[in-house]
């Protein structure tokens, strides 16, 4: 079972959607039924109602070689609706950040609200789905139970889940694989998987942390390209890390570079680049000189290390 | 065109040597071709499945050879033993014999027996080529793959207790020491209600319900260990002291506490098996990924929740590891304490007695329905695990 086996019904959609996006009419009453405004540029709208709000945050982690600051004087305001990605160097602190919004970790200075509550209550309301670097699948549930997991633990009934186990498996195209153990599937299906049970949980705001990472560059385009859709269809707030430059700048409508030792916020860039994009958008000027821009920032962060 | 197999070009050679020498020469002589049809019947099958399986080049026909030959030879050595022993020279295992003859020396007793182990020698082979030759067989089918898997540790088994029936009796290896299988099966077959009445009372009894105490115990322990940090300090190192306790010393212990029928042998083996359990379960309940957890706290579920929907299954792999163990554990620690008192049944009880009473066969039949016991007991384990673990990387298919 791989991931080619999908693939046709996968590039089905895509065309699907292609011919959709070339009628203008249709292409604006599927993003009008999004929550979000239409308008995502940045700039005199009025901006919408802010998911997440970190000032001054700071975590000291404390290990045997002394203490090691991992976030340093972090702002950051997410508004409903963006898509934002935290780019750097290993050692960044883009993890820690989504795992301190997740309430993994616990920052040791400044304040951050998700939700207008603390992460803690965040967490407790079942106030976002994550997706991790590893699918972390539990191999002796088959696919349908994994994603129905977090909706047994909600206690939510037998009925609504499989509704919503289907609908989710279809939105990351695996219907049909429900009985498949998840050992049984490909990297890229299992990670799909896994997107499909943090979307079961129908949070508003996704964090996703290098979900494909570990993934070859050709699968990891056409899950770019479903995770736009995705966003554009459902209207989800999205923080999503990643070290990769054009998967950054491809997905975000901001893109936060960090830089590490001590992890901090170095440039926070606007993308200008239309809501709606297929993969060939990277050619485009306005595309790399986004990329440029990330670039130099990266670049930034790492300069004391030469 | 590959090597030719050393194994029946030595067979060949030992055919020829069982036929050219006699197979014993003492007392009085026999030779394998004096011996009418069955001597000509086992010198070709034999002498054929060697030659056809010289060259390894179509194996399905060599096999059904070899199985054909090594049996018949199998047959005829098995049937010949009582000839064998009226008709060998006077070697009684290093004892001077009874009726003052004078004792031959090993030499000497095995130079005049030539025929005989060159016969048993190319048998031997022939066996060794079959099972080698049946485990490199791809069968078709799930049927056909089954029967093999059976089929090979079956031959390997029998031809195990063949070895040891004709080595026991032609070379007079006295009773005490080692009865043949025979005997044991014969005892094994004449003593059925006493051996069943002493499986019920240790086995039914004592394992089973000492099993499930300590192996029930640990496992709960190991929960509440796992919830309390406090008692992971105090209490683990005191479970390790107990799994320390020697069985000797508080087997005749729990004889004052509990008595001498098999509730006090339960209690023995409750305390060997509590401790693998509780290691074993506490190491599975750290067995879930830093990232499986993760994900149970997004999701903001319960301690229960999180145990039974994952820790649990995810321990599940060493959970069947400390009961597998357990198994074995059980059987001895049941049969030991049987040994500091007892009511008249029991398997231990029967091994002290009659090792006592210089029974050594029905010391070897209760041996033999331990280790059945023990085998079934260990093989229905890994079958339940098999069907819980079904998703673990050593069971996926």
């Amino acid at each position: 079972m791989t991931d080619e086996a999908a693939a046709p019904r996968g590039a089905g959609i895509l065309r699907a959607i292609a011919q959709k996006r070339s009628t203008p009419p249709l292409a604006a009453a599927a993003a009008g039924g999004a929550v979000v405004p239409v308008e995502r540029a940045p700039a005199p709208v009025p901006p919408a109602p802010v998911v997440i709000d970190v000032r001054n945050l700071s975590l000291t982690f404390m290990t045997n070689d002394g203490p090691v600051d991992a976030l340093s004087g972090i702002d950051l305001s997410v508004h409903r609706g963006e898509f934002i990605s935290l780019i750097g160097p290993s050692g960044c602190g883009k993890t820690t950040l989504l795992r301190v919004i997740a309430d993994l970790e616990q920052p040791t200075a400044g304040s951050i609200s998700v939700n207008g509550v603390t992460p803690e209550e965040a967490r407790r309301n079942r106030g976002y789905g994550y997706v991790f670097q590893a699918a972390a699948l539990y191999p002796w549930r088959n696919v349908a139970r994994n994603v129905a997991l977090p909706l047994e633990i909600m206690g939510i009934d037998k009925a609504e889940r499989d509704r919503r186990v289907a609908e989710n498996l279809a939105h990351v195209n695996l219907t049909g694989f429900e009985r498949k153990f998840p050992w049984q599937l490909s990297g890229g299906m299992q990670q799909r998987v896994s997107i499909a049970r943090a979307l079961a949980v129908e949070p508003d705001l996704l964090l996703m942390d290098e979900p494909f990472g570990a993934l070859d560059e050709i699968v990891r385009d056409r899950l770019n390209q479903q995770l736009l859709e995705l966003w554009a269809k459902t209207g989800k707030t999205v923080i999503f890390v990643t070290h990769s430059l054009p998967e950054a700048v491809f997905l975000s409508t901001r893109i936060v570079v960090m830089t590490p030792r001590p992890g901090k916020v170095h440039d926070v860039i606007t993308s200008d680049l239309p809501r709606e994009r297929d993969l060939d958008i990277r050619e485009t000027p306005e595309f790399l000189k986004i990329a440029a821009r990330v670039r130099d920032g990266l670049r930034a962060g790492h300069s004391y290390e030469d | 065109m590959s090597r030719p197999s050393w194994q029946a070009l030595l067979a060949l050679v030992a055919v020829v040597a069982a036929v050219a020498l006699p197979l014993a020469d003492g007392r009085s002589t026999i030779f394998l071709v004096d011996d009418g049809l069955a001597g000509f019947l086992v010198v070709w099958t034999v002498g054929l499945a060697a030659i056809f399986a010289v060259w390894p080049a179509g194996r399905e026909a060599s096999i059904e050879a070899l199985f054909i030959g090594a049996h018949a030879g199998a047959a005829y050595i098995y049937l010949f033993l009582p000839r064998f022993a009226a008709a060998a020279p006077a070697w009684t295992f290093g004892q001077r014999p009874a009726d003052g003859s004078g004792p031959v020396g090993f030499g000497t007793f095995l130079a005049d027996t030539a025929g005989f182990w060159g016969l048993f020698l190319a048998v031997w082979l022939l066996a060794w080529l079959l099972v080698t030759r049946l485990s490199l067989l791809r069968a078709g089918g799930r049927l056909g793959s089954l029967l093999l898997r059976i089929l090979v540790p079956a031959l390997f088994g029998i031809w195990l207790l063949f070895l040891w029936e004709v080595v026991t009796r032609a070379l007079g290896v006295p009773p005490v020491l080692l009865p043949p299988p025979s005997a044991i099966g014969a005892r094994i077959a004449a003593s059925l209600p006493t051996l069943w009445a002493d499986f019920r009372q240790t086995f039914l009894k004592a394992v089973i319900a000492g099993f499930a105490i300590g192996s029930g115990a640990g496992f709960l322990f190991a929960l509440l260990v796992d919830r309390i940090p406090f008692l992971k300090r105090g209490l683990l190192p005191i479970g390790n002291l107990v799994s320390a306790l020697p069985i000797i010393g508080i087997a005749p212990i729990m004889v004052m506490w509990f008595g001498f029928d098999w509730p006090s042998k339960a209690a023995v083996v409750a305390i060997m098996t509590f401790f693998p359990m509780l290691v074993n379960t506490l190491a599975g309940l750290d067995a879930a990924d830093r990232i499986q957890r993760d994900l149970m706290r997004t999701y903001a579920a319960s301690h229960g929740q999180t145990l039974f929907k994952l820790r649990l299954p995810a321990a599940l792999p060493f959970i069947f590891n400390g009961l597998k163990i357990n198994t074995t554990l059980a059987l001895i620690g049941a049969i030991v304490a049987e040994f500091f008192g007892t009511p008249i049944v029991g398997m231990g009880f029967r091994i002290s007695t009659e090792v006592g009473r210089m029974s050594i066969d029905m010391v070897w039949a209760e041996i033999a329905v331990a280790a059945l016991a023990g085998s079934v007991f260990y093989g229905v384990m890994a079958l339940i695990e098999r069907a819980c673990t079904f998703w673990h990387p050593s069971f996926r298919t």
